[in-house]
């Protein structure tokens, strides 16, 4: 590998471990597409700084872009208060409204200047390597490793310092406010701190990856956990994967590595709603029909409880099973093997019987369905999935 | 202005382009107000964006750059796209905006790694890119513009067969299926004509500003009536308003792209109709508060009138102004109000009493 | 034994949500012409049951008759009135629009509502007394108001059996009498009136029958019979003594 390449792979990963940590909030707080919002709308700010000074690579620009990111935010939420229109409406308004202005001015204006929309759009990380930091003549290696890195550590710092507070205002919003921290002021430093993020990071991959590393890396940890630490973990982690995997496949297929980057996201994202252990769509199909016969066996054994025992004996008869819960035969057969393998009926010729454990566990069953108490629970969570919570 | 009707008279290419963006407004209008009604507002945005899968593979597998093979790429990837938008939220435990988001990103940026693969020299790859970014109704030729008029007309078939269904099912899902109403069916019909109306407008406007041509005519529309039938003719209206006036402006001006132009003025017709439209407008919401507080301010006085009255027995013959004035919170203004209202007469050039409504009134506050 | 056509009959009815049981092996008869209150602790399924009857809610296991078949087909013959929350007020409509989406149901896919379904809506909404509110926008109602135009809306579907979940939950005082009052009629017309109710207090006053649900269906049958405090504690799960006025 060159350097150059090499280079490439860190300001990737850099860019994919700051957007991450943001991300995981924005998901969690139902806000994730303001990042595209912001991404799209910076462009004004761009175009602002560019005018004032009349210079591509004037930290103005990005000061600007800053700005404008917050205004995108301000924006939204004064329209979002007049009750007009709902919520994702105002984000669909402003920033395609700022988007406008931008190529409007940029058309009018500035049309023989090289200001290249596509790859603001899109970013083109094989170049970012040439965009060098000098300090007094001195290579310090690629600009984006610089920019991008403080904004990583900045956030790192903030997550670190502010933990408890992200915590609480993202999970609980009533708790938060009766503890006394101001959630509207975590509010802002998170859409603060997004902005920025999308503003450093979009010079490098473009507007949409920026959206890409925020979201689907935080929504791929969700699928499989509840805790904020494991998440920002995974997050982190399939935002490396993308980062150096992304780069890999750009290479062999010779192309826009932001694209590929993305769409490894993609596929991990694909596999893991498809696997994931508890969430996942297989394991959701699996898990109902797991929980259709378990409900068709504990019908059958309660049924079978509340039979007397000493009237009562037609509806012990294995037939009348089929009758009573209009099962059809394979049905029928199926529950009633479940049960006696796991040593809950007992058959008396035809006529069926609770064992001691069928006993003990319907009586458990209903106590828990009547009570719904968790501590009812114990006896019956080792034998039951559907009873498990 | 006058250049305009010269062009739309004069301009043959002008009056298609101009016929195009129309149809397209309205249809946006019209599909828009549904996706806003059904709180799908973003989901223009998330569809815009992965169109372009579709589209590359089209020219992938066509090799031909004709605009209705790439339609309906776009369209099937965009209709895949609503699906697995639709799949996410309803089987795991993921939210709608990061779904749209999830879709959104990976789609797009799958479609620049095919994109990009496929023209491998850069500007090639860019000279497609932009026209789909930023849209160029100045190509829009004759059969796109027919083309669109189709869909219009289909569309607005479609509305009105189902009219009363679509109604319920928007208001009310859970009772419009104890009706016996297929929602699955209206809900799929409607998803597939939303992503045509994005897929269609994606040439003229481009991706970045379609899903303000869905919801923009809508937003401003609602503002002006409480009727579903009126707001979607009235966001059809705007719709082509927007898309006309935007294609005339951009017209007049060189290297201006219609895209941005028709947004902006799509987005004015929404300010103007946030600030001023009746009842719901922001500025009409405003007088009626202001007027309230008078309201309100004037009922204090009249009571505070009332109760020094009864306690100076003076209730009929009426009190001397000098006196009244010297009450906290009364004026010469606020007399002059209250005589305005009618709730107080002069029986003399000094003296006041209460009308037969004044009395009323202050005994309802009274009450209080 | 009869095969006696029961307004609703509920069989076998079991709805598992996310691992946990919401409604468990539900066998409920409701006879005709009754007026039924559904009452139980919060989190007992008691709108879980409406919506399962209507098939609107997944279930694992149960089957639905209405007057003696199978619910799908006798749509026409259910009215549902839906809790006022679970729907956007601020939809472009005004209440007699919403009133006369009640008689959708009769008129079928496509045809027009006319001169006919607007009587029909009318009429309704003077029953509950909203017919000056007619061209109203409906975000400008208060609470009161807006349950009276759901019951409206079923009423102007003309069926045989209501369904309603907790009409009575935060409307006025008269509001509450009115409803009440339409309820009454609707009895005495011989139509079934099945209401999910959140005041245990009202519950002898108001309803001749009662079903106390907890996951499972603790007891059903008339008020008089079987609304005493063994079933209460059953279904509440503490000393619930409840004063009724005499």
């Amino acid at each position: 590998m060159s350097v150059p390449q090499i280079e490439i792979q860190i300001i990737a990963c850099i860019v994919a471990v700051a957007c991450a940590i943001p991300g995981v909030f924005l998901v969690l707080r139902r806000m994730s597409l303001i990042s595209d919002a912001i991404s799209h709308s910076i462009l004004l700010g761009i175009v602002i700084g560019f005018f004032i000074t009349q210079d591509l690579n004037s930290p103005l620009l990005i000061i600007m872009a800053g700005l404008v990111g917050a205004v995108t935010v301000v924006l939204v939420e004064m329209i979002q208060k007049t009750k007009l229109v709902k919520e994702d409406t105002a984000i669909g308004l402003v920033f395609p409204a700022l988007f406008s202005i931008a190529v409007i001015l940029i058309a009018t204006n500035a049309n023989d200047i090289h200001l290249d929309l596509d790859s603001v759009l899109v970013g083109e990380l094989a170049f970012a390597p040439f965009n060098r930091m000098y300090i007094g003549g001195v290579d310090y290696g690629p600009k984006a490793v610089w920019t991008m890195g403080s904004i990583m550590l900045l956030s790192i710092i903030l997550l670190l310092l502010f933990y408890k507070e992200l915590k609480i205002t993202s999970f609980d919003v009533g708790l938060s406010t009766a503890l006394g921290f101001s959630p509207v002021i975590i509010h802002y430093s998170l859409m603060s701190v997004s902005s920025i993020t999308v503003v450093g990071a979009f010079d490098a991959v473009g507007a949409i990856l920026v959206v890409a590393l925020m979201i689907v890396p935080a929504a791929t940890a969700y699928l499989l956990t509840s805790d904020l630490r494991k998440m920002l973990w995974l997050s982190i982690v399939f935002g490396l994967m993308s980062a150096i995997g992304g780069y890999w496949l750009a290479n062999i297929l010779d192309a826009s590595i932001s694209g590929s980057m993305a769409t490894v996201l993609g596929v991990i994202f694909m596999i893991t709603y498809l696997v994931a252990p508890a969430n996942g769509y297989i394991a959701n199909l699996v898990k109902e029909r797991r929980q259709k016969k378990e409900v068709k066996l504990l019908t059958f054994l309660l049924h079978i409880h509340s039979l007397d025992d000493n009237n009562d004996e037609g509806e012990r008869e294995v037939d009348h099973l089929y009758y009573h819960f209009k099962w059809n035969e394979k049905e029928a057969k199926t529950i009633l093997n479940l049960a006696s393998d796991n040593g809950l009926i007992i058959l008396k010729g035809s006529l069926i019987y609770l064992t001691d454990k069928g006993t003990k566990f319907s009586e458990s069953a209903i106590d828990y369905i009547v009570t719904n108490r968790e501590d009812k629970l114990e006896g019956i969570k080792r034998d039951f999935l559907l009873f498990r919570g | 202005m006058l250049e305009f009707f010269e062009l739309l008279l004069s301009d043959y290419t002008f009056r298609i382009i101009a016929l195009g963006t129309a149809a397209l407004g309205a249809i946006s209008g019209m599909l828009g107000s549904f996706a806003v009604l059904r709180k799908q507002s973003l989901l223009g945005d998330a569809i815009s964006h992965a169109a372009l899968p579709g589209i590359v593979m089209a020219f992938i597998l066509f090799q031909a750059k004709d605009s209705y093979v790439l339609l309906a790429g776009a369209l099937c990837s965009g209709v895949l796209g609503s699906l697995l938008v639709n799949g996410i939220v309803r089987k795991s435990k993921i939210k709608t905006d990061a779904a749209l988001g999830i879709v959104l990103s990976v789609f797009f940026g799958f479609g620049m790694l095919l994109l990009t693969y496929v023209q491998k020299k850069p500007d090639a790859a860019q000279a497609g890119l932009d026209k789909y970014l930023f849209g160029q109704a100045a190509t829009l030729m004759l059969n796109d513009v027919k083309l669109l008029i189709v869909v219009l007309g289909i569309a607005l078939a479609i509305l009105f067969i189902f009219w009363k269904e679509l109604k319920v099912m928007i208001f009310d899902e859970d009772y419009a299926l104890t009706l016996g109403i297929n929602t699955r069916f209206l809900d799929v019909l409607i998803t597939i004509f939303i992503v045509l109306a994005i897929v269609l407008g994606l040439q003229t406007v481009g991706v970045v500003l379609m899903s303000a041509m869905l919801l923009a005519p809508a937003a401003a529309a609602r503002q002006w009536t409480n009727n579903l039938g009126k707001m979607l003719i009235i966001a059809s209206v705007i719709g082509a308003c927007s898309g006309v006036v935007g294609t005339a402006i951009s017209a007049t001006q060189p290297n201006l792209s219609t895209g941005p132009v028709i947004v902006i003025v799509a987005i004015t017709f929404v300010l103007f109709s946030f600030l001023f439209a009746p009842t719901r407008g922001i500025i009409s919401r405003q007088l009626k508060i202001q007027k309230n507080k008078k309201e309100l301010l004037l009922k204090k006085s009249i009571a505070v009138v009332y109760s020094f009255m009864v306690n100076n027995e003076e209730l009929v013959e009426g009190v001397e102004k000098n006196k009244l004035l010297k009450l906290r919170d009364i004026d010469e203004q606020v007399i002059k109000l209250l005589y305005e209202k009618k709730w107080i007469k002069y029986i003399d050039s000094q003296i006041v009493a209460l009308t037969e409504e004044g009395r009323d009134i202050a005994e309802k506050i009274e009450l209080i | 034994m009869e095969e006696s056509k029961f307004a609703i009959n509920v069989h076998d009815l079991t709805v598992a949500y996310d691992y946990k049981p919401v409604l468990w092996d539900i066998h409920l008869q409701v006879p005709e012409g009754v007026m039924m209150a559904i009452v139980g602790p919060n989190g007992a399924g008691k709108s879980t049951l409406i919506k399962a009857m209507l098939g609107i809610q997944k279930t694992i296991t149960g089957t639905v008759e209405i007057l003696g078949k199978p619910y799908k087909t006798m749509r026409k013959e259910v009215a549902y009135v839906p809790q006022k929350e679970t729907v956007d007020w601020d939809f472009p409509a005004t209440v007699l629009d919403v009133v006369i989406m009640g008689t959708y149901g009769r008129l079928g896919w496509i045809k027009r509502p006319k001169k006919e379904q607007r009587k029909t809506a009318l009429k309704a909404l003077k029953k509950v007394g909203m017919l000056p509110f007619k061209n109203r926008q409906i975000s400008q109602l208060s609470g009161g108001q807006k349950q009276r135009v759901f019951i409206a809306r079923a009423l102007a579907q003309e069926a045989s059996i209501y369904i309603m979940d907790e009409p009575l939950q935060g409307v006025d005082a008269t509001t509450e009498v009115t409803i009440i009052n339409i309820l009454k009629e609707l009895r005495s017309q011989g139509k079934t009136v099945l209401v999910v109710h959140h005041d245990l207090q009202t519950v002898p006053e108001y309803f001749d029958w009662v079903t106390f649900l907890n996951v499972k269906k603790i007891a059903t049958g008339s008020v008089k019979d079987i609304f005493n405090d063994e079933n209460l504690n059953k279904t509440y799960g503490i000393n619930y003594k409840v004063y009724v006025n005499k």
